[in-house]
């Protein structure tokens, strides 16, 4: 048997108001090899949006879609209502990005790399909010060093305050913490959680499991090019594991055998030597099990409940893709 | 929380748009001081080094043999151009002639180096460094992107003519002046060639040479294209700027009226050859 949930592996759309961003089978090819392969997802206005999805999953290329940077071959795109192809300066008015590498002039003080940013989205020199903005992002101190001698993490908070400087409606983020100690990148986190708390949409791409978890309102996961799944984290979950799931381990493992007949459990699989894991009509049952299996003469030498993460979902998904997930039953 | 409010489609050039993206890039050249100061050397020597050596061995040493070598080498001047030289003395109206028509190339072959070398790295610079994507994603349209990128090529080269020129005048007044009845320089021909004929043929050169630009993969690729475009372009320039001093009356002005439509055609192409995708780096599918 090779099946451990039955949940579906297309984006499932959310119901409600018209998405700010909303991407519709899209597909884009560099040469032969396809960037987006029927790439589809929606970011809702005031939420977190985030691409999960190893290196060449596309994630780079949607967000290039979204702006309208890149035209896409087939597919069908919105942005704030706008097709950003025909209507690209509208919507490029209305978004803030912040790329894989900051793309900020290190030849330039960070002060003039948020004027040109200011003066290119049309603000008046004296009316644009450099000070204010700088220091939200507590880099006001170096605003008259030339960007070159920047750490990383200071380049990222300019690159950060660029992109919110001329007040966007839509943040589009490429892996904003690459590169970053785990302070700064916690430090990172942080301000983007605060731009979405304001009520900005935001879309971040990211292959880090860990910064989606305590990020991500909807997670749209892909792999190469297409998006294979859609929706709240905890939606996910439940999709994905509607059941309790348990982890148990004995001193032999000829008795894990066991574990399959035992009332309640829905189905085994191996996990890791010496370890089963079983999906369970209720935690309540555990008990039960254990005194079944010590009467069997079984010396259970770990019982652990399973809370899954992203980390465990997005596995999971690549798993079930490359068919690799089996059970024992 | 919108920027600016702007109809969902504009068809006109943002020339706010324009000059801040040529202001911007200018403002990083100047930065680059490694870069400038060769550029700077270069028009210091075609304009006030190598002219002020010739004119000074002819006039105030009197270089016989010189004098007589390009006295020979102006015996091939067309009569128009021979009937306008001045000076009662053989090295007097050597230096003239010397002034007047066989350093008009160094107009052209200054500002066009300069401009290439400059125009090169703009596009391809901007994708190496990444900052190509921060373009890319910018509600800046690539025709202002070009413009922009095109004037701050265009204007350290025409500067630098303007400013060299200005040296090379004074140079020529000084040294020559006194042994030609005063001050005489600039003739009509060289402000016909500096205004006219100069500006089209780095705007031709500068078309070429930022499509190059948008199309290869790094800025050496892009410097050594630009010189395989660029050195038939000065050869061009420096024949056509030569007939703009030797030929008849008004050839100056119908040489930069041709090359100014040539140019205004180049310009139009490389704007239509623009592409969001070039400032990525992502390749010209669309």
């Amino acid at each position: 048997m090779t099946i451990v949930c039955d949940a579906p592996i297309t984006p499932v759309p959310s119901a409600g108001a018209e998405p700010t961003v909303s991407l519709t089978d899209v597909r884009h090819t560099f040469g032969t090899k396809p960037a987006l392969s029927g790439c589809s997802f929606s970011a809702r206005a005031g939420q977190i949006t985030v691409l999960l999805g190893p290196n060449g999953a596309g994630k780079t290329t949607a967000l290039r879609v979204v702006t309208g940077a890149l035209t896409p071959e087939q597919g069908r795109v919105r942005v704030f209502g706008l097709d950003p192809t025909t209507d690209g300066e509208a919507v490029r008015l209305r978004c803030g990005v912040v790329s894989a590498k900051p793309a900020l002039y290190d030849r330039l003080s960070g002060r003039e790399n948020l004027r040109y940013s200011a003066a290119l989205y049309g603000l008046n020199e004296g009316h644009a909010p450099i000070e204010e903005t700088a220091a939200r992002f507590g880099i006001q101190h170096a605003l008259e060093q030339q960007v070159g001698g920047y750490s990383t993490g200071m380049k990222t908070r300019l690159a950060l305050a660029r992109s919110i400087l001329h007040s966007p409606d839509l943040l589009l983020l490429d892996e904003p913490t690459s590169g970053l100690d785990p302070e700064s990148s916690a430090a990172v986190l942080a301000l983007i959680r605060e731009q979405a708390a304001a009520g900005l949409t935001v879309v971040l791409c990211t292959h880090l499991l860990l910064e989606a978890e305590g990020l991500a309102d909807e997670v749209v996961v892909m792999q190469e090019g297409a998006s294979v799944l859609a929706g709240a984290p905890d939606d996910l979950m439940a999709r994905y594991w509607p059941h309790p799931v348990a982890r148990f381990a004995t001193a032999d493992p000829r008795h894990l055998a066991l574990l399959s007949v035992q009332p309640g459990v829905i189905q085994t699989r191996p996990f890791r030597a010496g370890r089963v894991e079983i999906t369970l009509d209720s935690f309540e049952r555990i008990p039960d099990i254990v005194e079944a299996l010590t009467k069997a003469g079984a010396r259970v030498s770990a019982v652990e409940p399973f809370q899954p993460t992203l980390e465990d979902l997005y596995f999971a998904i690549r798993g079930l893709e490359r068919g690799t997930m089996t059970v024992l039953a | 929380m919108t920027a600016a409010v702007v109809p969902a489609r504009r068809k006109h050039m943002d020339w706010n748009r324009v000059r801040t993206i040529a202001r911007t890039d200018l403002k990083q050249l100047a930065q680059a001081r490694d870069f400038w100061l060769p550029m700077v050397a270069l028009g210091a020597i075609f304009f006030v080094v190598i002219p002020t050596l010739l004119l000074v061995s002819l006039t105030k040493w009197g270089n016989i043999n010189a004098v007589n070598q390009i006295g020979q080498a102006l015996n091939a001047l067309p009569d128009r151009a021979k009937a306008a030289i001045r000076g009662d003395t053989p090295s007097a109206r050597t230096a003239y002639a010397l002034a007047v028509f066989l350093f008009a190339p160094v107009a052209i072959v200054v500002p066009l180096t300069i401009a290439t070398a400059v125009g090169a790295s703009t596009i391809v610079g901007e994708r190496e460094r990444g900052t190509g994507e921060f373009l890319a994603h910018s509600p800046a349209s690539v025709s202002e992107i070009y413009l922009g990128k095109l004037i701050a090529s265009l204007i350290p080269g025409y500067v630098t003519t303007i400013v060299g020129f200005g040296m090379y005048s004074i140079i020529v007044n000084v040294t020559v002046g006194p042994k030609v009845g005063g001050w005489f320089f600039p003739t009509k021909e060289w402000w016909v060639l500096i205004a006219w004929v100069v500006p089209p043929f780095l705007a031709l050169t500068l078309s070429l040479v930022l499509r190059l630009s948008a199309r290869v993969k790094s800025t050496a690729a892009a410097q050594q294209a630009a010189g395989l475009v660029s050195l038939p372009l000065i050869l061009i320039a420096y024949s056509q700027s030569t007939g703009a001093l030797f030929g008849a009356a008004n050839a100056g002005w119908y040489i930069g009226a041709i090359v100014w439509v040539v140019a205004l055609f180049g310009l139009r192409r490389g704007m239509k050859s623009m592409s969001r995708n070039r400032l990525l780096g992502v390749g010209d599918e669309n």
